[in-house]
């Protein structure tokens, strides 16, 4: 019996506020506990919720990147659950009424093009955070900072429409990258700003229903969602070989061991008992609002990869590490602006020099003069790179620090011949003898015109003048 | 309407609220005869109306992403029954 | 006025004073105080008094006074709050045990503008607990008796602020409603009590019952007193999304507008059935010939849904309480059970023990109504009857401007005699109920009294935000009906 595997993500992504969702405490990491926190965000009684517009228009514009149609009325729910990190014992979320549906990505698997559906996109408030006091079974007390509380989330969730871990990999990547792109999510996944579960079943190739499904939690990186993926789909894979049944539960992969395990956990849980949230009226997203929005969507990764390749004629891999970072790809634009020559020189020159550009200290000037320069002989690859080095330590400019350093070489024809002009004007006995056969007499001319240039000329292109000239 | 012991008891779970046997019965009473008062809703033919959520028929306002920092835990931490460490203590989550 | 006694002046008149250095805030603060102390063990209005706290407010009010300066139309004047507004650093309890010490580290939007207005806090009403009845008998802190009659309750939730204002412990306070909470409670104390349009004053700090419907309001002795505290508690917020960004018009102009022409509907459901008593149906009658003796116009009005209007609000309310009232869970604030042996036990006991009874069967029956298999028949299905009431009333507001009704179908009952009986105590809310749940402001204002001397109060319902309208209204019957407000109780 063949098998077929199917995949579907919710991701929860942290959108880039310096507020939180519902009240004024800052979203900074690494606050000490309960320090970012206040009556409203720790559900203190008669506290009320008021929206926070840069989250509404960070999801909205997540919408429009991903394909989905944005709802110009959406509901905030309550999701109702006692746990000691959720203060009002209600998480304010969407439900029935989500603030975006129907999108889509397309991904890049085994040199084809895949398009992965998205259901919807919603927002909503995280919950706190739970430290158990010492870890061993024996611990009698947790401990609630509530400093994540109220911090504004996405959630993405995918239409089932991946079939192997390289599908699940491949969306993860590609959507990390435009939330990035966008700059609504920093993507930093170790310190939880973009979370991945996953809800995975297997199904005789064929059949149309799909068979029983567990959930993945506690997968931190890319590599791991795989890797959890992988594991699992052997594990349920195996179990119906065995004719046994898979159960619908959640399942925690947990990463030194490499295998997922049960969460054993009471299911009663689960009536959470979502209401309209009084407090808060509909969300209403008028038609000039999303439009003005619709101006702020950059160019996503997919397209600007083809496009450098088609507008610069680099080549796709270039262009693929160029556009990885949105910074990056933008300082290779602004460089191949200043300086059009060769844009292959100036891309590896921009992916040599990555760090310093994403670091923010090099300017799109510096590196277009450096290739505009190398490329005109003006200086050496050697210099060019000793230059780049000298404009970091310094900050001072390129051609500054070049014409101070001496490093040029005069390797313009124009300004070579009005040198060399001069030197056979002056020496009519070498030229007469040259030209009577002294071959010999050709390294005098090289080193008149390279002393008259002070040793800034390109020697090759001095020759070549020369030989033109006396020729 | 009469609503059972069992619905009771899961609901009374649901609400975090413990529920001492001998109250039980009473409050199943009394449950299913408001539950029953309700009912009467029944009678009504509600298949085209759009439900009201709100008595106020605007979106809602919007504040400025602006951090404005409360600036005092301890006022947030002094009504806490348990405290450690700058934290809600609260007692060990077991699984029953 | 030289013979009133200091403590029976109204809140404009005491305000007037005071502005115009007749007596001092301290002197009036004092008069105040020791009415409270007199009477309050008898009627036991407030769960807290603040006699140091009252008393260093008024000696402020009056050296800002001395140097030229005046906070604000009630500068001095004491005005009592419910507890259920939080107020920083005062314990607000919300009549419950749970939040018995609970400390608030900040202002109500209502304290606060009463605090810039001027006014002196005495103390902190009883209540019904978390809102919840029609009595103030559900409060931890033990019943308020009602000053005209004191075996009688004094109706609820907001009864401690009737009571208080009845037997002059204040010179007004600010109630919430809920279902009726200060109409009803206004009505069965001889006092006069609004509930403004949902969104006119904001919730912030307000401990939310049911979110959709919970408003503030004062509860005054007199039309013009409660026109002129609503004009100071009223006004958009940025804090409550459902506060209205609407200005508040000055109401003390509209108590004196003539009713000519005015048109007075009468839902004829209100009138019809047996649960209305003989005595409260002569009083509204008088007062609906008030005001056609000053030239109003009678249309008769119906809102068909009327019946359903109850058990649409016993499902909405509990439904959104259940989720309101599940932050009291031991964690952070409140009571906290000793010795539970995990987190589970310790919350369902503290809830448990935290919560009195009607509370408890309130957020049982909301749970019931939101859970899985049950919102659409119960939840869902009230919602949308919601919208049928609401539709009655935009309909009946074609053809009248304001509608009459009794507050409440009878008045004041004894201390325990509903109590066995939830859905019988229900019943006390019935002419107030459909008002929160359609969104439009109402007013209680005394009509009468019946055989034993009790007093009552006609309904005046209007359009939304057009609070102005219940006051005129509401002045004409007060101009024609001149009735005793305090009551007869002494120390």
């Amino acid at each position: 019996m063949a098998l077929e595997t199917i995949i579907g993500l919710e991701v929860h992504a942290q959108l880039s506020t310096r507020s939180k969702i519902f009240c004024a405490c800052s979203t900074a990491f690494g606050a000490s506990p309960n320090e970012n926190t206040c009556p409203v965000c720790t559900g203190m009684p008669g506290v009320l919720p008021v929206l926070n517009r840069k989250a509404v228009e960070c999801t909205i514009r997540t919408a429009l990147a991903t394909s989905c149609t944005v709802q110009r009325r959406s509901v905030f729910a309550r999701k109702n659950y006692f746990y000691p990190d959720l203060p009002k014992a209600y998480q304010i979320s969407q439900y029935e009424l989500p603030v975006a549906l129907c999108g889509h990505i397309d991904v890049e698997v085994d040199g084809g093009t895949k398009r992965i559906g998205i259901t919807r996109i919603h927002m909503e408030e995280d919950a706190g955070k739970l430290v158990h006091e010492g870890e061993f079974a024996g611990a009698q007390a947790s401990l609630a900072d509530l400093n994540r509380c109220s911090i504004p989330l996405m959630e993405i969730v995918s239409e089932p429409d991946m079939r192997t871990p390289e599908e699940g990999g491949a969306y993860l990547r590609r959507l990390h990258d435009i939330l990035v792109y966008l700059g609504v999510c920093d993507g930093n996944m170790e310190e939880g700003s973009f979370r991945c579960d996953a809800n995975v079943s297997v199904r005789p190739v064929g059949q149309e229903a799909f068979g029983t499904r567990t959930e993945l939690k506690n997968m931190n990186s890319f590599r791991n969602v795989e890797k959890a993926l992988e594991y699992e789909i052997r594990r349920q894979v195996e179990r119906i070989e065995d004719g046994e049944k898979v159960m619908q539960e959640t399942r925690l992969w947990d990463a030194n061991a490499g295998v997922t395990v049960s969460m054993r956990r009471k299911e009663e849980a689960h009536d959470y008992r979502y209401f309209p949230d009084p407090d808060l009226l509909p969300l209403i997203v008028d038609d000039s609002w999303v439009e003005e929005l619709r101006t702020t969507i950059p160019e996503m990764p997919a397209e600007k990869i083809a496009r450098l390749g088609r507008q610069y004629g680099i080549p796709r891999y270039d262009a693929g590490i160029l556009a990885s970072t949105r910074a990056l790809a933008d300082f290779f634009e602004a460089s191949a602006a200043i300086y059009g020559g060769n844009p292959k020189t100036t891309a590896n020159e921009c992916v040599h020099w990555k760090d310093a550009v994403l670091a923010g200290t090099l300017s799109p000037e510096t590196i277009a003069h450096a290739v505009e320069d190398r490329e005109r002989g003006t200086i050496s690859a050697t210099a060019s790179k000793k230059l780049v080095e000298l404009v970091l330590s310094t900050g001072r400019p390129f051609r500054t620090l070049r014409d101070e350093q001496g490093l040029t070489q005069v390797s313009d024809i124009s300004a070579l011949d009005l040198l060399v002009d001069r030197i056979l004007a002056a020496s009519p006995k070498e030229v007469e003898g040259y030209r009577a056969g002294k071959a010999g007499l050709l390294s005098f001319f090289v080193g008149q015109v390279m002393k008259e240039s002070r040793g800034k000329a390109n020697p090759k292109a001095v020759q070549e003048v020369l030989k033109k000239r006396l020729g | 309407m009469e609503i059972t012991r069992e619905e009771v008891l899961h609901v009374a779970r649901l609400a975090r609220l413990s529920v001492p046997e001998a109250e039980a019965e009473r409050l199943r009473e009394q449950l299913s005869a408001i539950l029953d008062y309700a009912k009467q809703l029944d009678r009504l033919d509600t298949r085209d109306v759009v439900p009201t959520s709100h008595a106020i028929e605007t979106g809602t306002p919007f504040r400025d992403d602006v951090v404005e920092p409360f600036g005092d835990r301890e006022a947030i931490l002094a009504n806490a029954p348990d405290r450690l460490n700058n934290c809600f203590r609260v007692p060990r989550i077991i699984e029953d | 006025m030289a013979n009133v006694p200091v403590h029976e002046w109204t809140l404009l008149e005491a305000a007037r004073r005071v502005r115009e250095k007749e007596i001092s805030s301290r002197e009036l603060t004092g008069a105040l105080l020791a009415r409270i102390e007199a009477l309050d063990p008898k009627v036991h209005a407030y769960i807290t008094v603040l006699p140091e706290a009252a008393a260093a407010q008024a000696e402020a009010c009056d050296e800002e006074q001395a140097r030229g300066a005046l906070r604000g139309p009630f500068h001095g004047v004491p005005i009592g709050l419910k507890d259920i507004f939080c107020t920083r650093g005062v314990r607000t309890t919300c009549g419950s045990r749970i939040l018995r010490d609970f400390l608030p580290p900040y202002n109500a939007c209502v304290t606060e503008k009463v605090l810039a207005a001027g006014a002196v806090v005495p103390g902190k009403h009883n209540m019904d607990e978390f809102a919840m009845g029609s009595s103030t008998e559900t409060s931890f802190f033990g019943p308020t008796r009602n000053p005209w009659d004191l075996s009688r309750i004094p109706g609820g939730s907001s009864g401690g602020t009737a009571a208080a204002v009845s037997a002059a412990m204040c010179f007004a306070g600010v109630g919430t409603d809920t279902g009726g909470s200060i109409r009803q409670p206004a009505s069965l104390c001889g006092v006069v009590g609004v509930k403004p349009t949902y969104g006119r004053v904001s919730r912030y700090g307000m401990i939310a019952f049911a979110s959709s419907l919970d408003q503030g309001g004062p509860i005054a002795r007199t039309v013009a007193d409660a026109a002129a505290l609503l004009g100071v508690i009223a006004g958009y917020d940025r804090r409550d999304s459902t506060c209205v960004d609407i200005p508040v018009p000055d109401y003390l102009v509209a108590v004196e507008r003539p009713v000519k022409g005015l048109r007075v509907g009468l839902p004829k459901e209100y009138y019809e059935g047996e649960g209305i008593s003989p005595g409260v149906r002569a009083a509204v009658e008088k007062a609906l010939k008030a005001l056609t003796d000053q030239g109003a116009i009678v249309v008769e009005v119906s809102l068909p849904h009327t019946s359903f209007a109850l058990s649409t609000y016993y499902l909405v309310a509990p439904a959104e309480a259940s989720s309101n009232l599940a932050r009291y869970d031991g964690v952070r604030y409140g009571h906290r059970a000793e010795g539970a042996s995990g987190l589970i036990e310790m919350m369902s006991r503290t809830r448990a023990e935290g919560f009195g009874d009607e509370v408890k069967r309130r957020i049982m029956i909301g749970t019931y109504a939101l859970s899985a298999g049950y919102y659409d028949a119960f939840y869902g299905k009230a919602q949308k009857v919601r919208t049928l009431i609401r539709d009655d009333f935009t309909k009946a507001f074609e053809s009248a401007d304001v509608l009459l009704t009794p507050t409440a179908p009878t008045p004041a009952f004894r201390l325990g005699e509903k109590t066995g009986d939830p859905l019988t105590m229900y019943l006390s809310d019935i002419y107030t109920i459909p008002c929160n749940l359609a969104g439009i402001p109402g007013i209680s204002v005394p009509c009468g009294f019946s055989a034993e001397g009790l007093p009552i109060g006609a309904q005046l319902l209007s359009k939304s935000f057009r609070e102005e309208t219940l006051f005129t209204a509401a002045g004409a019957i007060e101009r024609a009906l001149p009735l005793r407000r305090v009551a007869p109780l002494e120390g």
